[in-house]
């Protein structure tokens, strides 16, 4: 193959990167904006093996095994998936690499889909882990090579750290072929590979030696630059934030990391000692500022630059070249936030919980949306997994008498992340909780994944689907029931009968998610303009697809509507009508 | 050449990302460089999505910045109000004449703007259409968004036939003919 160019998401490259880089094992947990690298990665199957693991920490140990065995492996999640994986990403940054093992971290600066904003490097450099962060896709696919001949070399894992703009760029690729790694043959290694006191101390001076070999090699590393222009303005950069400074400011001076931990501390001296002013600029928290700084370099940063968000050219123009830039105001419009949609199982669940006044314990999904008006039922959410949790921590605190207007919602991908665990833990505990498990078979927000519980594999294997109501009424939970999403007449009597009860209840409703297309679309609905009220019930939970006329008479978009009958039976005067499709 | 700046703003689920690609592909198909930067995740579930796609010899920022864009397409008229700012003084704004209602309007807390493309069409230059009745006739109200894009074709350099054959190149099989007869429909309008 010769300098084939392709245009490719970062995440696409990086899926390519993991394959020319000769991976064997891949394991991985969907989350925005990470998704796609598994989704990409699974074409190569006939050379290797993907799968979903039910979370971030059973997919780094998955990786950290093959790794121990002796083949090149890797995991990948989002940012938040990285705490999750923290406990097994700690200890084998002593363990190291056997073969090749990345981690890639996909960090979500301006929140577009996360709860919270966090700087995966931090982590990082906490673990001791070298971190490595691409501009564009076309270095998401050289630096993920990179980065396996890194961790093999130096004996350790590596972060490839992205951000949701690089991840979601497309920008051309030149492929290669696919290295072939022998397999290195396994050998027991207890010193090495069993983290007990006595060995982990010992990991943990090698870790020290690691970092400064690293500190003191990475300044002949390819993927650290300096770009060397008019010396006026000097600017210390990685990652996307790079192509805003190549942007706003073509004449400076650069030094562009390709490696921001550890950093590499004499090129940075001697980058410094040749500009008049220095800047950093990097997204989120001052990693390399704080270190650049501890050494006596004058750099000017954050008191400049936000911590908040993502970067652009026009931010830089301004507060570094001081530009007017005469921009029009954006025009005062009401927002459009993201909306559950037409046909959703869960409006379904959330109008009737409404309707009784009940109080959700959240958790992460689509589902979340159930916090927002009109349906505003969720209270809490934390992570993933939380919802069971902490419903079951608000009844130790207030007593169960006080939780008996309050359910947990989980999905079913989030039940079997972590939500289990808090299930067990209810039980244990004696919890007298009431657990909803809103199981639209797939994992919804990221696109449809699947998981333990749907039967089909990353790879398209078809498997034994775990079963979420005899898995539960294994635990010992004697009240568990399943009720269609849809039918509001059985889920309202089902969820006041089991909140009632001084015991643990799991109440599964089970509809899929209305763009799997499992359930074809055989009608939609159409309002009865003679027999509208116009009382407003059908717009109470906020279906896009129905809006009020200007007569006040309530109208359903015909191209939205998935005909899924909620806002029917909502309806007392029989004014919502089937129109077969 | 100067990098060429596009952007296509819309309602999640309206099908920015099948346009996106088919720009990107024709300016491939051209010989640029082209980047091009989507929404993915949470945001696409009905909310305000915007896509970036730039051209040219030699492209930076994946990005499109306020007051840079020399196209904007956009998908639905509040979607265009929100985003006219990032258009350049010379560039053109296209819109389909559809209404949205976001939910803060749907629940009567907030009132969706009127006169809109009339306003816009005061300051920047406006060229509007009712793609999804355009798309209805047709049989398919989804390519309503392919009959948009033929019409801000027209304000491109390329031919119809090298237009086609990147639809054929980028649309699944069985969907390649509606989309190259509403593609026909915009470049016509």
């Amino acid at each position: 193959m010769e300098d084939k160019k392709v245009m490719m998401l970062g995440n696409e490259a990086i899926a390519r990167g993991a394959y020319e880089a000769g991976v064997k094992v891949s394991a991985a947990y969907p989350g925005t904006p990470s998704t796609e690298i598994s989704e990409n990665l699974v074409q190569y199957k006939d050379s290797l093996y993907c799968e979903w693991s039910p979370n971030e920490k059973v997919a780094m140990e998955v990786a950290i095994g093959a790794s121990i065995s002796g083949v090149r492996a890797m995991a990948s999640m989002k940012h938040v998936g990285v705490n999750v994986a923290a406990d097994p990403l700690y200890t084998v940054s002593y363990i190291g690499a056997t073969g090749g093992l990345v981690l890639v971290a996909a960090d979500d600066p301006g929140l577009y889909s996360s709860q919270n904003e966090q700087d995966s490097r931090m982590v990082a450099r906490a673990a001791q882990v070298p971190v490595l962060e691409p501009s564009d896709s076309q270095e998401a696919k050289d630096f993920m090579k990179f980065a396996f001949d890194l961790s093999e070399k130096y004996d350790t894992p590596v972060i490839l750290r992205t951000t949701t703009r690089l991840a979601h760029s497309q920008g051309p690729v030149t492929l290669c072929e696919r290295t072939q790694i022998p397999d290195k043959p396994y050998e027991r290694n207890v010193v090495k590979n069993v983290m007990m006191p006595g060995n982990a101390k010992v990991r943990h001076l090698a870790v020290e030696d690691r970092e400064k070999r690293l500190i003191a090699d990475s300044c002949d590393f390819p993927v650290n630059r300096v770009e060397m222009h008019d010396t006026k303005i000097g600017v210390i950069t990685s990652g996307i934030p790079y192509q805003y400074v190549r942007e706003a400011l073509p004449d400076a001076s650069v030094l562009k990391l390709g490696l921001v931990n550890p950093l590499p501390r004499r090129m940075i001296e001697e980058f410094a000692a040749k500009v008049d002013t220095l800047y950093v600029v990097e997204e989120l928290d001052p990693l390399i500022e704080t270190q650049v700084r501890s050494w006596g370099i004058r750099a000017t940063g954050k008191e400049i630059f936000t911590v908040q968000g993502e970067y652009s050219a026009n931010m830089l123009r301004k507060a570094i070249l001081h530009e007017e830039l005469n921009l029009r105001a954006p025009a005062e419009v009401p927002n459009r936030p993201p909306i559950l949609c037409p046909g959703c199982p869960h409006r379904s669940v959330y109008s009737v919980l409404n309707r009784l006044k009940i109080h959700a314990a959240g958790d992460i999904g689509c589902y979340t949306l159930g916090a927002v008006p009109p349906l505003s039922v969720i209270d809490t959410t934390v992570c993933m997994g939380s919802s069971i949790s902490t419903l079951h921590g608000m009844e130790k605190a207030k007593g169960k008498a006080y939780i008996k207007d309050w359910v947990a919602v989980i999905g079913d991908s989030t039940f079997m992340h972590t939500g289990i665990n808090s299930l067990i833990n209810m039980v244990y505990n004696q919890g007298t909780g009431t657990v909803m498990i809103l199981d639209n078979s797939t994992t919804g927000m990221t696109g449809h994944q699947d998981h333990a519980a749907t039967g089909k594999t990353l790879q398209g294997d078809i498997v034994l689907a775990i079963n979420i109501m005899e898995l539960c009424k294994s635990l010992g939970i004697r009240n568990v029931e399943e009720v269609n999403a849809f039918d509001t007449e059985k889920l309202a009597e089902v969820i006041k009968r089991e909140v009632a009860k001084d015991e643990v209840s799991v109440i599964i409703t089970k509809s899929p998610c209305v763009l799997l297309g499992k359930t074809p679309v055989t009608k939609r609905c159409a309002v009865d303009p003679i027999k509208c009220k116009m009382c407003g019930a059908c717009l109470r939970p906020g279906c896009p697809a129905i809006t009020k006329g200007r007569d006040g008479i309530s109208m359903i978009n015909d191209t939205m509507c998935n005909g899924c009958g909620l806002c029917q039976q909502l309806c007392k005067f029989g004014a919502i009508t089937d129109v077969p499709v | 050449m100067q990098t060429k700046n596009i952007m296509i703003v819309g309602v999640g689920g309206q099908g920015t990302l099948l346009t996106s690609r088919i720009l990107g592909g024709i300016m491939r198909q051209a010989g640029y460089e082209v980047k091009m930067s989507e929404v993915h995740g949470m945001a696409q579930r009905g909310g305000s999505v915007v896509t970036f796609v730039r051209y040219g010899d030699t492209v930076n920022e994946p990005i499109v910045e306020e007051g840079q864009a020399d196209v904007l397409i956009a998908f639905e008229r509040l979607e265009a109000l929100r985003y006219a700012h990032f258009l350049k003084e010379d560039g053109v704004l296209i819109v389909n004449d559809q209404r949205i209602d976001p939910m803060p309007v749907v629940m009567g807390k907030a009132e969706y703007p009127g006169n809109i493309i009339e306003d816009l069409s005061a300051k920047s230059r406006v060229i509007a259409i009712d793609a999804m009745s355009e798309a209805k006739k047709l049989g398919n109200p989804k390519v309503f968004n392919v009959i948009v894009l033929g019409l801000a074709a027209k304000h491109m350099d390329f031919t119809e036939e090298e237009w086609l054959k990147v639809i054929e190149d980028t649309v699944k099989p069985q969907f390649v003919e509606i989309n190259k007869k509403a593609f026909a429909v915009g470049f016509a309008s």
